[in-house]
């Protein structure tokens, strides 16, 4: 009986694999290759979790650079909690933030400071007018940016980390950027990290990579916020299930003992 | 007749209302052939799963928003704000990817063993009814969070009918409920996403029915000659179920906890653009043999009666295998083409993801072309030419040595657990 159940979930566990490898298939597909660099990030494996450092750093570089043209609409002030800023801290982050509300008694728009349950404030009011600021160029809403991208943090990373002089005989569009992990390699967005553009609180040296891999993390922080407690729940869940599962074999076994 | 129930408060029930009998009937003294191996066990996973998404699928409906200008933004709100909404939607979202895992492996299942032959014909063609309403039900679902994958897929498949001679645009406008896939898309797509999984529960019904009026085949595909080759469904499989349950649920868990993105799409976390095409629009992996199959034909008319033909063979597949033998334990060139068959879906799938291209398109004319061979031609001819094993007398009483399991283990049915 083992023998055949061993079978089983051995001739399972080959279709699966062969499907996942099926499967694989559409990361793949999409334009003429290009390899990124595959960098060991503090959230990656079952237990990785979000290096809190590093989450900072990436919000103030968001905060500084990115924010002025992208939007990171799907978080919310509160929830930079989970970065281990405290309550007042992040009442002082949201204060900085001009928001309109209303309409109020007089069926006005006004103007007031953001709290804590406010979304991130977004650069422009709509698509066209982020446009018009940006030569015609849409710059995307980065709160799923992590996730939207095949092998996203990496993507975002090479990105941030990619530009360097065109090949001699390329042909630049006007306006446009020369980035060696974009696909196609022309990129509407001016390099955005040279170096020193920030200076962490926390005293780290605001090199190029280093930001960019704390941005990262940030971004993909803003992406997954619920990645460290799935991962937790994960590993409890699977814990239980392997015993409850080992004792189901187990009583299994003794009921069928006397089947012949 | 009645069952005894010691509880009183059953007793009096029963009597006006015999559901208890009818449940000890169907589902404790129910006579189960004793030699069903762990293939077995993907029947009563699937009833699983499918409850799993009804109750997932409920739950998240009550947050969700059919609208074009709010389906994205609530979904994320799900995922970000409601308690537990991420995994409610992760559940769901993987729970569709691993219901057709089990279907599929369950309708192989039936393919190897034979139990699609007389008499349970209506049985297996009923399941070929639950496929086709799994697929329209998973393809809805697929559109409502409104990514670029969503509204793409929705485009691309529904475009599909305008292959129809004549009414073919005429039907397209009216899937539609306009001129291009939009609000009343979504909200129909929702309406008919929440409506089919209750339609699928009315068919696994008539399934269970049609299965309850001969029971289970078995893997050595012979029919059961007495009592002694059966045993009661409870505790025998009820336990057995439970167990194949649990090793279900660790793989499950392992996506839903750890990589809940693996079979989806990165595309669909962008918001849906009508303007914007994706630079290459791809089904979701469980559709993707069958995408290939529409690929294969450059007319596009006879790459969808193609599509559809791949299930409709399905529906005739009982009158297509005539040979009185079921199982394919005792059917030495059978069993061949089984993993042949098995190997030629698997490249479809691979090949259904590939850009229809170069050496991909030659390849799936290939694999198309042994597909519907397979089904059309080999099996009547294996029907007539191939020479079966001899068959055991009973499952109590095989002959020697004519054990084994699905992958060719040489496990006698009867060996002690």
């Amino acid at each position: 009986m083992i023998a055949r159940l061993t079978t089983t979930i051995a001739a399972v566990a080959v279709a699966a694999g062969a499907w996942s490898f099926a499967v694989s298939g559409p990361a793949q597909a999409a334009g003429p290759a290009i390899e990124y660099p595959q960098h060991d990030w503090s959230f990656s494996g079952p237990f990785g979790t979000f290096d809190r450092g590093a989450l900072q750093r990436g919000f103030q570089v968001y905060k500084n650079i990115c924010s002025g043209c992208h939007a990171l609409s799907y978080v919310a002030y509160r929830n930079l909690e989970d970065l281990g800023y405290n309550e007042d801290e992040i009442k002082a982050i949201a204060a900085q933030a001009l928001v309109v509300d209303g309409p109020n008694d007089d069926g006005e728009m006004f103007e007031r400071s953001g709290i804590p349950a406010d979304r991130f404030v977004s650069p422009f009011p709509n698509e066209k007018a982020a446009r018009a600021a940006n030569g015609g160029a849409y710059p995307p809403d980065l709160s799923l940016i992590v996730k939207a991208r095949p092998d996203g943090a990496n993507y975002l990373r090479a990105l941030l980390v990619g530009y360097v002089d065109p090949p001699a005989d390329f042909n630049l569009m006007p306006g446009m950027n020369y980035n060696a992990y974009f696909s196609g390699h022309q990129i509407a967005m001016a390099q955005p990290l040279w170096g020193d553009d920030v200076t962490f609180e926390d005293g780290t040296a605001a090199t190029i990579e280093q930001q960019a891999e704390d941005l990262t993390t940030f971004l993909a922080w803003a992406a997954e916020p619920e990645m460290e407690e799935r991962k937790r729940a994960g590993v409890m869940t699977i814990l239980f299930l392997l015993v409850f599962t080992g004792l189901l074999y187990a009583t299994k076994r003794k009921i069928w003992a006397d089947v012949h | 007749m009645a069952a005894n129930f010691s509880n009183p408060v059953v007793r009096w029930i029963d009597h006006r209302l015999p559901v208890f009998t009818f449940m000890h009937h169907e589902l404790h003294e129910y006579p189960t052939p004793k030699n069903l191996s762990y293939w077995w066990n993907f029947g009563s996973l699937a009833g699983i799963a499918l409850v799993i998404m009804i109750v997932t699928g409920i739950t998240l409906a009550m947050h969700y928003t059919p609208h074009v200008d709010h389906a994205f933004d609530s979904v994320e709100r799900i995922m970000r704000d409601v308690n537990y909404g991420w995994l409610i939607r992760y559940i769901h979202m993987n729970g569709a990817s691993f219901f057709f895992i089990v279907v599929y492996i369950h309708i192989f299942r039936g393919l190897y063993f034979g139990s699609y032959k007389a008499p349970r014909e209506i049985l297996w063609m009923l399941g070929v009814v639950i496929l086709l309403l799994m697929m329209a039900t998973a393809f809805m679902g697929y559109v409502l969070p409104w990514g670029q994958m969503s509204f793409w897929g929705a485009t691309v498949i529904t475009n599909l009918f305008s292959a129809i001679p004549l009414a073919g645009e005429s039907i397209v406008t009216w899937l539609w409920g306009g001129f291009s896939v939009d609000n009343a898309t979504l909200n129909r797509f929702f309406s008919l996403h929440f409506l089919l999984p209750f339609v699928i529960v009315g068919v696994v019904v008539l399934h269970i029915v049609a299965l309850h009026r001969f029971g289970s085949n078995n893997p050595l595909g012979i029919d059961v000659k007495g009592p002694k080759d059966q045993i009661p469904f409870h505790p025998y499989y009820t336990i057995k179920d439970a167990f194949g349950l649990g090793v279900f649920l660790i793989f499950f868990s392992a996506f839903i906890f750890f990589a809940p993105n693996f079979l989806g799409h990165p595309d669909n976390y962008i918001p849906a653009n009508p303007l914007v095409t994706p630079a290459h629009i791809v089904p979701e992996w469980y559709f993707l043999p069958f995408y290939a199959i529409l690929r294969a034909v450059p007319d596009k008319l006879g790459g969808v009666l193609l599509m559809f033909g791949a299930i409709a063979v399905l529906f005739i597949l009982p009158w297509l295998d005539r040979s009185p033998v079921r199982s394919g334990q005792f059917r030495p060139i059978f069993k061949i083409f089984f993993w042949l068959l098995v190997i030629d879906v698997v490249v479809l799938t691979w090949l259904g993801a590939k850009p229809a291209e170069g050496w991909y398109v030659i390849g799936t004319q290939i694999a198309t072309v042994w597909y519907f061979l397979h089904f059309l031609v080999i099996l009547p001819l294996l029907s007539i030419f191939e020479t079966p094993k001899p068959l055991p007398k009973s499952i109590s009483e095989p002959v020697l040595g004519a054990g084994g399991g699905f992958a060719g283990a040489t496990a006698a049915p009867r060996e002690k657990v």
